[in-house]
């Protein structure tokens, strides 16, 4: 990794002491630049890049954020150690002399330089020695290796087992659960958890925080492919919901480049569809529809992986039609384990699911 | 008693009627005349004897040299001295020109000068002869090779004629020609924006042909040197412009014409007008060009009123006004107030009612405007004041009623926000400027006798607010000039304290030589600093396959 660093700053320097403009080809992480792979089912990147100068108004800070996390990445490879993204933007953190411009002013800005680097020097972030926070809870009947401690996940209690940024050096000592049910809401998790639905269906559950972090992709992706459990998804009734499921089965834009290790094709959609909106009465806890929400759905039913999908078309425009949105945690209103015992048991046995 | 009171005859009422006595119409009046407090009196004292300095030295083509000193003697009590190096009075003269109300020759005329009444310097001598009892002193020296003439006069209130005290010529008087007038006044001296002091700053921006000393109450000394050497045009007199004659005017005007026909009462009594006009105008009334204008009846008027409006006339001959003009108007406002920039504009002259008119705007920004009192540049909080407006009608400053005056108004009417200027609550634009308009006319429209404040006539407000514009663009485009300029001088800056950054983060990365890096990167910057600070660079995120 070492090597990469200085070989992306000995392009840089070069330019510089022969005086000419530096410059960096940064991949374009945008819609305009991926793919979707019909065949494998996964979003790819494409081939488009931009020039970067030192020399550009526009570009200088950027150029010179990109620069420093190489910096920073190299340090932590020397040392043997690795950072969290927040610390990272404490280490590129200073004021010019003579000024009041700071190399970086927000977190975006230097998540956004380690995020070009990782496509520059073709690493990921965990090579360049940078973490995001651990995140997210598991319990189940699994039993894993992390760092040479055993870690049970049925005996973790309440709070469960927290998804570190890294999962890659994790070892699966043990695993008896059938399968996997991620959900966006930590709160969800807590009632199954109370429910030890884990220990009656003999499964994982799993939960992040809105947006599903790259460790739980990552760590959902080994479980399916590796070992072969099959992933539900449980969201909100919303566009941004169904962007987490899309996110996890397709994989991201903007992580567009690692969709292989990330994506778990083979990911289902338990709810809440418009359908369970419908057949489980929760209509009368819509949520109207804002602008942001309106434009979200057509962006999302634009996308290559659904434009064809006639199942998930149907399911925008029924979402179009109520122009409202339901919140998973509405299920409670039906009793409060009823997620438990008749929602999740009845769409499983049914296979009442999306793809 | 009906019939008692309606037997009064011209003979009764004759007995009735007795002299009014001037001090009478004084303290009838007095507010019309400037003096309904303390305060307004001082200034009235000093700015009459001002007035009529400047325009005595202009009329004569003299470059003006005026002097005044007020001297506090006891409480609220003044001696005010005003000294010109203007053509002096001849000795007969004096009398009447300083100790009788309504005496002058420039009541009505069609000319611009600043006063236009001819009462101000008497009534200034009446309120200090009221007040104090002193007389006036008046020196005179019309011939500089002669001596110098000394008079002390009061008014006879009684009779309205001026009463010599003492009279004498002097070896060693004045050391020039011109005149000079010492009163002695009930006063109060106040330093704000009503104040004498502020009164002879703005004369002196309005005067920068002039050399102006002033030493206040307080001993302070004052001196506006002059700017500019050459003296305003002279302005002529002018016959009224029909357009611009009132309908009862206009019938005074046909009663009492010594001309014999329409026709050549048109021709002769105004300006503009030719044969073919007068007769068109004749024609369109339905009035014999041959008619006597004495005869015409009321209606007649009224049709010959009506047909004047049809006919199209030339404008009025501007000549008759003297605008100070923008060179000069610059130069005044820029030594007085020290500031960055300075723009004045002169407007064609257009006519309100027949009668020319033409506006004059300045702007003056930044520089000492900018400054607190003790010099250091203010912070932009303390910038952001409403800018001082200062307001001139031929050429005297107008320091009361700002609110109620036309070109207050139409300088609140511009959208100052179009020009870069912050305007909260659609008043006057805040920031370091002061702005100053000047209405010069044959007849200033003001809104009382105080002589205050302009009336609000529409084209008046129209070419005030085009005035002020123009002014307020070329200050826009000065102001944004500027920040390009400094928006440049930051660019630059942004790249020369990114090198070094740079630099390090490659050596650190590379374990390149820094310095050699940084020489690379200094070299390029010099070698494309104006493609890099004006166009931001090379080419913005060009995609490429």
């Amino acid at each position: 990794m070492k090597k990469k660093l200085t070989a992306f700053g000995k392009t840089i320097a070069t330019q510089a002491a022969a005086a000419e403009n530096p410059t960096m080809d940064v991949p374009i992480r945008a819609l305009s630049n991926i793919k979707y792979d019909k065949g494998t089912g996964l979003i790819t990147m494409g081939e488009k890049t931009a020039k970067r100068f030192f020399f550009n108004i526009a570009h200088v800070k950027k150029f010179v954020q990109t620069v420093a996390v190489a910096r920073v990445s190299k340090g932590l490879s020397e040392e043997n150690k690795s950072m969290s993204l927040r610390q990272v933007f404490y280490a590129l953190r200073r004021t010019l002399p003579g000024t009041n411009i700071d190399i970086v002013d927000e977190q975006t800005e230097s998540d956004a330089a380690v995020e070009d680097l990782e496509l520059m020097t073709d690493a990921l972030r965990e090579q360049l020695r940078i973490n995001a926070n651990k995140s997210g809870s598991v319990a189940g009947k699994v039993v894993i290796e992390d760092r040479g401690d055993t870690i049970d996940w049925s005996k973790l209690g309440s709070g469960g087992w927290s998804v570190p940024s890294n999962v890659e050096s994790i070892k699966f000592k043990k695993i008896e659960a059938k399968f996997v049910v991620y959900m966006e809401k930590a709160a969800m998790w807590e009632r199954l958890n109370e429910d030890k639905f884990w220990e009656k269906h003999n499964c994982i559950i799993i939960s992040s925080q809105g947006q599903a972090t790259r460790g739980i992709r990552r760590l959902l992706q080994r479980l399916s492919t590796d070992h072969n459990l099959p992933i539900y998804v449980l969201t909100d009734f919303d566009p941004w919901g169904f962007y987490i499921y899309s996110v996890l089965k397709f994989g991201s834009i903007s992580l567009a480049h690692i969709s292989e290790r990330l994506a778990i094709p083979k990911a289902k959609f338990l709810g809440l569809s418009a359908d369970d909106v419908e057949r489980y009465g929760l209509g009368r806890h819509k949520i109207k529809f804002k602008d942001v929400d309106h434009t979200r759905l057509k962006q999302i039913e634009k996308y290559a992986w659904f434009k064809d999908n006639k199942e998930w078309q149907r399911q925008f425009e029924m979402m179009k039609k109520m122009s409202a949105k339901v919140e998973l945690d509405a299920i409670v209103s039906k009793g409060i384990s009823f997620i438990s015992e008749k929602y999740l048991p009845d769409k499983i046995k049914e296979k009442d699911w999306l793809e | 008693m009906a019939k008692e009171a309606t037997a009064k005859t011209a003979e009764t009422l004759a007995k009735e009627q007795r002299a009014i006595s001037v001090s009478e119409f004084f303290e009838k009046n007095r507010h019309l005349l400037g003096f309904d407090n303390p305060t307004k009196a001082l200034l009235t004292v000093v700015k009459e004897a001002v007035d009529n300095s400047l325009d005595a030295c202009e009329e004569a083509r003299i470059l003006p040299d005026v002097k005044v000193i007020i001297k506090p003697l006891e409480e609220n009590v003044f001696r005010v001295t005003i000294e010109d190096n203007g053509p002096g009075i001849v000795k007969q003269q004096i009398p009447h020109i300083f100790a009788r109300l309504l005496y002058g020759s420039k009541f009505g005329r069609g000319k611009q000068s600043r006063g236009q009444q001819g009462i101000g310097i008497s009534a200034a001598v009446l309120y200090s002869q009221l007040t104090t009892g002193k007389p006036a002193i008046i020196y005179s020296k019309p011939d500089k090779n002669k001596k110098t003439h000394m008079v002390e006069l009061k008014l006879d209130t009684t009779k309205n004629e001026p009463k010599i005290l003492k009279e004498e010529d002097l070896e060693d008087g004045l050391k020039h020609t011109g005149t000079k007038i010492i009163l002695e006044i009930q006063g109060k001296y106040i330093q704000s924006k009503h104040s004498v002091d502020e009164y002879m700053r703005q004369t002196a921006i309005m005067n920068p042909h002039a050399n102006i000393r002033y030493e206040n109450a307080a001993g302070e000394k004052s001196d506006w040197k002059r700017t500019v050497d050459k003296l305003p045009p002279l302005p002529k007199e002018i016959k009224p412009h029909p357009h611009g004659v009132e309908m009862g005017i206009l019938e005074r005007m046909a009663h009492n014409t010594d001309s014999r026909t329409v026709a050549n009462f048109m021709q002769n009594d105004f300006c503009r007008v030719g044969s073919t006009s007068a007769e068109e105008m004749c024609r369109l009334a339905g009035i014999a060009p041959n008619a006597k204008p004495r005869e015409l009846t009321s209606e007649q008027v009224r049709k010959l009123y009506d047909a004047i409006q049809k006919v199209k006339l030339m404008r009025p001959p501007t000549d008759c006004l003297a605008p100070i003009g923008e060179k000069m108007l610059e130069e005044g406002l820029k030594n007085e107030t020290k500031a960055e920039f300075v723009n004045a504009v002169t407007r064609d002259p257009v006519v309100y009612r027949g009668n020319p008119f033409q506006i004059e705007a300045a702007i003056a920004y930044g520089g000492d405007l900018a400054k607190t009192q003790s010099g250091e540049v203010a912070s932009d909080e303390a910038v952001q004041q409403p800018a001082k407006l200062i307001r001139y009608a031929n050429k005297m400053p107008l320091l009361y009623e700002q609110s109620s005056c036309a070109l207050t108004k139409a300088v609140q009417g511009v959208t100052w926000r179009r020009y870069g200027m912050n305007q909260p609550g659609g008043g006057l634009p805040h920031g370091p400027a002061v702005i100053a308009v000047h209405i010069c006319s044959t007849w200033v429209p003001y809104t009382s006798e105080g002589k205050e404040a302009i009336a609000s006539y529409p084209e008046i407000i129209e070419e005030i607010k085009l005035a002020v514009q123009e002014v307020a663009r070329s200050l826009f485009q000065y102001v944004s000039g500027i920040r390009k300029t400094e928006d440049r001088a930051k660019r630059q800056k942004l790249f020369e304290v990114y090198i070094p950054e740079l630099a390090g983060d490659l050596a650190h990365l590379t374990g390149e030589k820094k310095e050699k890096m940084e020489e690379g990167l200094k070299k390029f910057l010099k070698k494309n600093v104006a493609k890099i600070i004006e166009e931001g660079g090379d080419n913005g995120e060009a995609a490429k396959e």
